[in-house]
């Protein structure tokens, strides 16, 4: 028996979505281990988004302290550690964020802890409890994994599990000491945007994604012109980012985001395993590329065998006369 | 710098899948594939490392030092690592590191990377077979030393810092929604490099030739007392089940109507 302290990511006075995935895993977890859910909140603000997370989490701790003013792996990680022995925690959770998988294995050398990175799901109950499932070989296959230490740490993928709901009432907060914070000489130094107006890739409900034929970066205009017709974020195959067309993080695939929204666009994209295990949890996916022999269109739910230089400027026409028309 | 190392390759080996058609097989027990039908590479990610290693090498002197921990093929990859560009090797090798999970393969390497005293430790982000992005983060904390991830830039000083190198650096991280985190870190530190932060290049001629002299010392895993059990086991491996076939439509205007219709996404 044991708690399941999950450290979740908030902004403003509320948790993340990012932080209800984790949340969604950590009552599985819970029950499986028969213990409750801690949501454990580290940072300044963490007393103000407590109230929020309490509608989530029968129990929530916050932590605050001078010294944690900046998320740093070195100051973070004993933090969860000491607030995991404390809670009488037998697994540790984050979502699996560049902020998750940054702080988890660290947290998981101080607890001797096991660790389960990006899992996908619990497996079948008969398994035992920390058992999990988890995708290997760029999502070319999956696998079961069993943790056998008596603490156990584990990141959630996202785009696998739904948002945790509300409980239906409020949870009890109450606060943690962070204890000596040491950041080993790392600092702090400031936060760069690349400002954009469109959604965040990893939560877009639409993306459009172009691959090697879009040639140049300037021919991504159209493509960001249909995007934003749509709401949709820009995405783009590690050929385009690799070749310097469009920025490095819009990079969907193994080695970049892993996305899974409602309509995925792939343009001039070959589909290379590597790109395919970025989207292909997609709901609905739309290829459009002059080769009708590429593997894209192997997953494409639709597929258009045409030019972009034609097809996209008449998509982007024919979706304009079906918003006028409704 | 005293020092730059590429360390550890994060999956110890990479499992490289090299052609876009490749399927896996299953072993008969269904608990890993076929490695009959894969060859073993240098991890991806980890290629990245060692080119940022080599471009800091170029920029700030010092050396690139390869280490790995793995049964004796890794001997192939490293081989390859030197071919690049690297200096010298070490391994520490054992047949059970074959199967260790991050903690074990860390801890391999603690010891023997402790008494090298390195300024600068680099990894890549996770290994393309088993994806645990776990192994530099474990060893940084084995090693006492302050770590980042997700690197996509690396600016060194050599005029500031205390480190023991006598120089401290500035690196960006990647987070979600186009932000980037600045971090100062003095040295020693470990950085793990996102792929694609640097063009790759690839041996020549004359340094495969160069790398069949450069110095490769295989050290038994024993010499640093016994590495923990692994903590992970995997008991099965499935494949996921193949999409439903979709269809061609002719043109944009059918394109849009199913979207609409069918599938109700527009």
């Amino acid at each position: 028996m044991g708690n399941v302290l999950a450290f979740c990511e908030f902004q403003g006075d509320s948790l993340r979505t990012s932080a209800l995935a984790n949340l969604a895993f950590a009552r599985q977890a819970a029950q499986a281990h028969g213990g409750d859910v801690i949501a454990l909140l580290v940072g300044p603000g963490a007393q103000a988004a407590s109230a929020n997370a309490a509608k989530f989490a029968p129990k929530v701790v916050v932590v605050e302290d001078g010294k944690l003013d900046h998320y740093l792996a070195e100051t973070y990680a004993p933090v969860l550690a000491k607030l995991a022995k404390e809670n009488n925690a037998s697994v540790v959770t984050a979502t699996a964020t560049a902020v998750g998988k940054d702080v988890m294995p660290r947290v998981a050398a101080l607890l001797d802890a096991g660790m389960a990175s990006d899992i996908a799901g619990i497996a079948s109950p008969g398994d035992g409890k920390n058992t999990f499932v988890r995708p290997i070989l760029a999502g070319n296959a999956y696998s079961t994994v069993q943790i056998s230490t008596p603490i156990i740490a584990v990141t959630v993928r996202q785009s696998e599990f739904e948002p945790a709901g509300e409980l239906g009432g409020s949870g009890a907060v109450s606060s943690g000491s962070a204890g000596d914070v040491n950041a080993l000489g790392a600092a702090f130094d400031h936060i760069d945007a690349q400002k954009s107006d469109r959604p965040d890739l990893g939560d877009a409900k639409v993306v459009v994604s172009g691959g090697r034929g879009m040639k140049t970066g300037e021919n991504f205009k159209v493509l960001e012109e249909l995007a934003d017709l749509l709401g949709a974020a820009m995405g783009a195959s590690r050929a385009a980012t690799d070749a310097g067309m469009v920025p490095a993080d819009w990079q969907v695939g193994q080695t970049g985001k892993i996305v899974a929204p409602n309509l995925y666009f792939a343009v001039a994209i070959s589909g290379a395993i590597q790109h395919l295990a970025g989207m292909k949890g997609s709901k609905t996916i739309v290829a459009i590329n002059k080769n009708k022999d590429e593997p894209i269109f192997q997953v494409a739910d639709y597929g258009v065998v045409a030019e972009w230089e034609k097809a996209i400027p008449e998509l982007i026409s024919e979706i304009k006369k079906l918003k006028a028309s409704r | 710098m005293k020092n730059v190392v590429i360390g550890g390759f994060e999956g110890v080996e990479g499992v490289k899948i090299f052609t876009r058609e490749w399927q896996p097989r299953l072993t008969d027990d269904k608990t890993w594939i076929r490695e009959q039908d894969a060859s073993f590479e240098m991890n991806e990610p980890d290629a990245y490392a060692l080119e940022e290693a080599l471009r800091l090498r170029e920029k700030h002197g010092g050396e690139v030092v390869v280490c790995s921990a793995g049964p004796a093929r890794v001997q192939q990859v490293i081989r390859e690592a030197l071919a690049r560009g690297a200096d010298r090797a070490l391994h520490v090798e054992d047949q059970a590191l074959g199967a260790a999970d991050a903690a074990a393969a860390a801890a391999a390497l603690t010891g023997a990377m402790t008494e090298e005293r390195f300024d600068l430790v680099l990894t890549g982000l996770q290994s393309d077979d088993q994806g645990h992005a776990q192994f530099g983060p474990v060893l940084a904390e084995k090693l006492s030393i302050p770590h980042s991830t997700i690197i996509m830039e690396v600016n060194v000083d050599p005029s500031t810092g205390s480190g023991q190198g006598g120089s401290s650096m500035r690196v960006k991280r990647e987070l979600e929604g186009g932000w980037f985190q600045w971090v100062a870190l003095p040295m020693p530190a470990l950085l793990t490099i996102q792929s694609g932060i640097n063009q790759l290049r690839y041996a020549t001629l004359k340094g495969i030739m160069a790398a069949k002299k450069k110095p490769l010392e295989t050290k038994k895993l024993a010499d640093y007392g016994a590495s923990p059990p692994p903590a992970i086991k995997e008991l099965s491996v499935t494949l996921p089940p193949p999409r439903p076939p979709g269809q061609i439509v002719a043109d944009i205007p059918t394109l849009v109507k199913k979207l609409a219709e069918e599938a109700k996404v527009l």
